[in-house]
Order: C-alpha cells, then sequence, then structure tokens
C-alpha cells in the first residue's frame, strides 16, 4: 500500500509542477518546446499502445498522424467547418481509416506486418504528396486556425497553447492508463509474449489487436490534430517514414511498453536535439546509433533500465536480509 | 508498339536493379530470418562509394564498382557481427529496431559527408544506341548485361561450390547445418558479404541514370521488400522473377497509367497481395 502511496505521489507532484511551469519559467520559447513535446507524447502514446503493449511494430503510425493533421486542416480551411466538429470528424476519420487498414493489416504477422505497414504509410505520404487539389501537394496547407474562444479563454498565448496541450496530454496519459491495467490491457500483453497461447486460452487475438490498433491511430490522430492547430502549417513531410522513426527513437530511449516512457524519451529526445540544434540534419549521427545501442544492452529504454536496476537492488536487500536472519537463526541456535 | 518494346526494355533495367538490390535481402532473409531495413542504405553507401572512387581518386569505373563492392560488403559483415549476431535470440522486433537504427545512422552520415545534394555519376557508357527503332544509351544495355551475368555467377556459386552449398544447408535449417558441422557464424558473415556487394553493384550500376543522393534508397529497398514478399520471403528464383515483374509493371503503368503515381504501383501490389495472402505468395513453409 505504501509503495502505491509513493508511486501516486510522485505522479501528482509531477503534474503539479507541469500545471505551475508557466509560473516559474516565463520564456516563450521554452512553451513552444514544451507543448511540442507534449503533442508529441500523445501520438508516442499511440505507437506504445501497439508495438509496446502488443507487440506489432507499425511503421504507418506517421500516416496516421498525418491523416489527422489533414483532415483537420482540409475540415476546417477548405470546407469552413466548426472547428470542434472538425476536430470530431478528424478522429473519426482517422480511427475508421485506420480500422480498415487494421483489419487487412493484423491479418499479417512480424516481419510482414512492418514492411505492410511500412508500405501503408508510404502510400499515405505519396496520396498527401501527389493529390494537389485536396492536400495542396508540396506546399501544404497553411492557416490552419487555432482552436476558438470557449467563453472568456482564448488559445492564442504560448501559456494557453500550453495548458490545452497539456489538458489533451494529461487525459491521454489517463485513458492509457486506464487501457493497460485493464483486462483488454492484459489481454494485449499476452498477446504480445505469445499469440499462439494467447489463442490457446481463448482469446480472440484479432478483436483486441484490432482495438489496439485503432486505438493507437486515434492517439496518432490526436496527436495530429493539435500539431495542425499548434503549427497551423502541415506538409506533406509529417507523413514521411522519417517521422515514424523520430515517434519510434521517443519511445525506445523512454522505454517501449511502459506508461512513464513516453514522456522520458519525448522530453529527453527534444531537449538534446535542442541543444544539438548545430548538427541539425546531421543529428542522426548520435540518434542512430544511440537507437541501435539502446536495443542491444538496454531493450526497454531509460524506464526499463531504471526498472530492472530497482527490482535487482530489491532482490538484493531480500537476500541480504535472508541471510542476515539465517545467520542470527544460526547463531541462536548455536 | 515502339513504346511499347522501348517501355518493356526500360523496365528489363529497373528491374535488373530491382533483382540485384531484393537478392541480397532475400539471402540475409534466407539465413538470419531477418528483414534488413539497413539494406536500402548499403544500396546508398554502395552508390556513394563508387561516385567517390571515380571522381576524387580517378578510378576506373568498373575499379570503383569492385572497390564498394568490397567496403560495402565489410560493412554488412560489421552489421552482422555488431548487430544481428548480439540480437540473435531477442524478439523479432528488436532486431528491425535496430536495423532502423543503423539506417537512420547511415543516412545521416552520407549527408555529413557528402551534403545533401543530389549528384550525378559520371559513366564511360553514356552512347546512345539506336536498334531496331529502340532508342536507348549503353549504360542501360550494361545493366542488363552486367545483372545477368551476376545473376549467373551467384548460381554457381550457390549450387556448384561447398561454400555457396553451405549458405543453402543454413538457408533451410540452420541446427541441422549446425549439426552436420557448418561454421554457422562464418556463413551468416559471408551472407552479408555478398548483400552489401550486391547492393553495392547494383547502386553503382544504376546510379548514372539516376541520381546519387542520401535517401536514394529508400524507395529501392521498400520496393525490394515487396519484391521478396511476392517472391516469397528468403527465396532466390522469387527474387529475382519478383524484381522483372515490378519492373515491367512499373515501366508499363507510368506510360499507360500515370507518371506521377508510378511509384505507388509496387505498394499497391503488395497490398493487394497481403490482402489475400497474409504469408505472401509462394512463402516458404511454416516462417512467418
Amino acid at each position: 500500500m505504501t509503495a502505491r502511496f509513493k508511486h501516486k505521489a510522485v505522479v501528482l507532484s509531477i503534474v503539479l509542477l507541469a500545471l505551475l511551469l508557466p509560473f516559474i519559467i516565463q520564456n516563450d520559447y521554452f512553451f513552444h518546446i514544451m507543448t511540442l513535446s507534449f503533442i508529441w507524447m500523445i501520438g508516442v502514446y499511440g505507437l506504445n499502445l501497439i508495438a509496446g503493449y502488443t507487440g506489432y511494430l507499425s511503421l504507418a503510425h506517421a500516416g496516421f498522424f498525418a491523416i489527422g493533421a489533414y483532415s483537420l486542416g482540409i475540415l476546417t480551411v477548405k470546407f469552413e467547418i466548426h472547428y470542434w466538429l472538425a476536430f470530431f470528424l478528424a478522429c473519426a476519420i482517422t480511427c475508421i481509416i485506420g480500422l480498415v487498414i487494421g483489419l487487412v493489416a493484423l491479418q499479417t504477422k512480424e516481419h510482414f506486418f512492418a514492411i505492410y505497414t511500412l508500405c501503408v504509410g508510404y502510400i499515405i505520404y505519396l496520396v498527401i504528396d501527389k493529390w494537389e487539389s485536396l492536400t495542396g501537394g508540396v506546399r501544404g496547407l497553411i492557416g490552419i486556425p487555432v482552436p476558438p474562444d470557449l467563453g472568456p479563454i482564448s488559445f492564442r498565448s504560448p501559456v494557453s497553447q500550453y495548458y490545452f496541450n497539456l489538458f489533451f496530454l494529461l487525459a491521454a496519459i489517463f485513458m492509457m492508463y486506464r487501457i493497460v491495467h485493464s483486462l483488454t490491457g492484459r489481454t494485449l500483453i499476452a498477446i504480445r509474449n505469445s499469440e499462439e497461447l494467447a489463442q490457446t486460452i481463448g482469446i480472440s487475438t484479432m478483436k483486441n489487436k484490432l482495438v489496439s490498433f485503432v486505438l493507437s491511430t486515434f492517439f496518432a490522430a490526436l496527436s495530429g490534430i493539435l500539431y495542425a492547430s499548434f503549427i497551423r502549417f502541415i506538409g506533406p513531410d509529417i507523413s514521411y517514414i522519417t517521422m515514424t522513426f523520430d515517434f519510434l527513437i521517443f519511445l525506445l530511449v523512454g522505454g517501449i511498453g511502459t506508461l512513464s516512457g513516453p514522456i522520458v524519451g519525448t522530453l529527453l529526445i527534444v531537449w538534446i536535439s535542442q541543444q544539438l540544434q548545430f548538427l541539425q540534419d546531421y543529428r542522426m549521427l548520435i540518434f542512430g546509433p544511440l537507437l541501435t545501442l539502446l536495443i542491444i544492452f538496454y531493450p526497454k529504454g531509460i524506464v526499463g533500465g531504471i526498472f530492472s536496476w530497482k527490482m535487482k537492488m530489491q532482490e538484493k536487500k531480500k537476500r541480504l536480509s535472508m541471510s542476515a536472519k539465517s545467520a542470527t537463526q544460526r547463531a541462536e541456535e548455536g | 508498339m515502339e513504346i511499347f518494346a522501348q517501355q518493356i526494355f526500360n523496365g528489363l533495367t529497373v528491374g535488373s536493379v530491382y533483382s540485384l538490390v531484393a537478392l541480397g535481402l532475400t539471402l540475409v532473409y534466407g539465413i538470419l530470418h531477418i528483414p534488413n531495413f539497413a539494406h536500402g542504405a548499403l544500396y546508398m553507401m554502395g552508390g556513394y562509394i563508387t561516385l567517390t572512387m571515380m571522381t576524387k581518386f580517378g578510378l576506373y569505373y568498373w575499379i570503383a564498382i569492385m572497390i564498394s563492392m568490397v567496403i560495402v560488403g565489410l560493412m554488412g559483415v560489421l552489421m552482422e557481427r555488431l548487430i544481428f549476431y548480439p540480437l540473435r535470440d531477442a524478439p523479432p522486433i528488436q532486431d528491425k529496431i535496430a536495423a532502423i537504427g543503423i539506417l537512420l545512422f547511415l543516412e545521416a552520415f552520407a549527408q555529413f559527408v557528402w551534403g545533401a545534394d543530389y549528384q550525378t555519376m559520371p559513366t564511360p557508357y553514356g552512347q546512345v544506341v539506336s536498334v531496331m527503332g529502340l532508342t536507348f544509351t549503353m549504360q542501360r544495355l550494361l545493366i542488363i548485361i552486367s545483372t545477368v551475368v551476376v545473376m549467373i555467377l551467384l548460381f554457381l556459386f550457390l549450387k556448384k561450390t561447398f561454400i555457396g552449398s553451405a549458405i543453402i544447408a543454413m538457408s533451410q535449417n540452420r541446427e541441422g547445418a549446425h549439426l552436420v558441422g557448418i561454421n554457422t557464424n562464418k556463413m551468416a558473415m559471408l551472407t552479408f558479404m555478398i548483400s552489401g556487394a550486391l547492393a553495392a553493384i547494383a547502386a553503382s550500376l544504376s546510379s548514372p541514370i539516376n541520381l546519387v543522393f542520401p535517401g536514394m534508397g529508400h524507395l529501392v529497398i521498400l520496393k525490394a521488400f515487396v519484391i521478396i514478399i511476392i517472391g516469397g520471403m528468403g527465396s532466390i528464383p522469387g527474387a529475382i522473377i519478383g524484381g522483372y515483374i515490378l519492373g515491367f509493371a512499373e515501366s508499363l503503368g507510368a506510360t499507360y497509367i500515370s507518371n506521377d503515381y508510378k511509384d505507388i504501383f509496387a505498394f499497391i501490389l503488395l497490398v493487394l497481395i497481403l490482402t489475400f495472402k497474409p504469408t505472401g505468395l509462394f512463402a516458404k513453409g511454416g516462417h512467418s
């Protein structure tokens, strides 16, 4: 019980810190980076659900991110639909496309799934890039509106944008927490560990995988929508493979298959990237080998590494106290 | 009719390059059951190394290609030793991600060393030839002929030499090969060497008609994956036939359907195939 209480206290203090941050630091650039990190994190959570918890590496993630972003952009800019209606529709569109693709893609396994989704991602990129009349082609879409005022609250200042996206991030984390700790979450982990075994004990793997896939596209869409209304300009490059790889790096550095991994990984990599800005396009010179080394030595990322270190410590303690106990016992007997 | 013949010829050139890349990919898959996502980066490195050898050191085209094959082959070996070997017992998601890490690194490396610009590779075979109404450059003819030669050599190596049959044996059953005394580690390294060399020669042959740039491997590797899924993961004849099928489909599709969307055909083909046959056409046995 105490461990749980401690855990809760840590989570609450981090949330509190995130809420109070604007009162401590007043720097627009800082908020810009933080807000962007929050948006990425939501997308990373989506990837975590399908790749980390279900064990299916979806390489079309940036594609769904872009479908969400472009749906919102096209609906608000070209069709001038009200922002919140477009917001809702964009989520729905992405989930429906995700459902259709998932139905087919999840028939395949392992390598085939990765290659299949890689190709789907590329098709999405090509369609966005070439369908100029709808998506604006390489020129992209400009002038995507920010969320309209909610009563007295306006979403124009960096601080309000910060809170706006923080709200969605917290909602996303809460949702992920509920999913992972539900029966569905445990079912997904069972599928990841052994699909055959899961099937043998009567789990409908297809249904659960589909739920996981569609939810992951939902997170990607949410992230894309928020991105579109935060940056207010989108181009086809947001659907390119490199974007999926970015998500993957955030996830892996933090810890794949952990709840706090996406936060740790995204914050760390985004801030390191900011520090290494002089490297610009060459940042992959560092992140590429980092990714490979991490997967070889710390396949569960930073968070996973800390967890296993903690476990080891606990075990050591247990063993120490055990041996101490037996020593005293022996002393008493002797 | 003339356009049609011209497109068939183009398809043959494009298909040759695809086949070579897919061959390397399928060899590695056959031995280690890894989809090597970094193969496209090896292809790109092959192009750049040949280009550098020619422009910086003034070497002759063929010598440059040879050096490039050796260097990229060694890079393949290094990759096997440093990355895929330590990960041989890890869950399959991990070696895919590790390969992606290599891909990102090599691309950034190429951009760092050679810049992001598109570069043209000079070729001693730039002459334009006209035969029976077909107009083409010697380079295209060269691609077709060299590919066939490479394929024949590879075939002889795999079928007629002891080492070649050891590789085949290993792709059929790794444990079994190990039991009869085949050094599986050495064979895995050798396979990566061949795979890298194939990527290098494919890139060096195609670069004079395409261009050399850091992202040149992206589309090629994606299409090579499509090919080995069509042809059966790990199947050598499948990779060759699949490569030519895709080459024809693309060049004909570009002429008769749409040039803008010519790159999409391969992926739609793959999506269709996997939709109806999730383990790919001609899938070999129980591997998934």
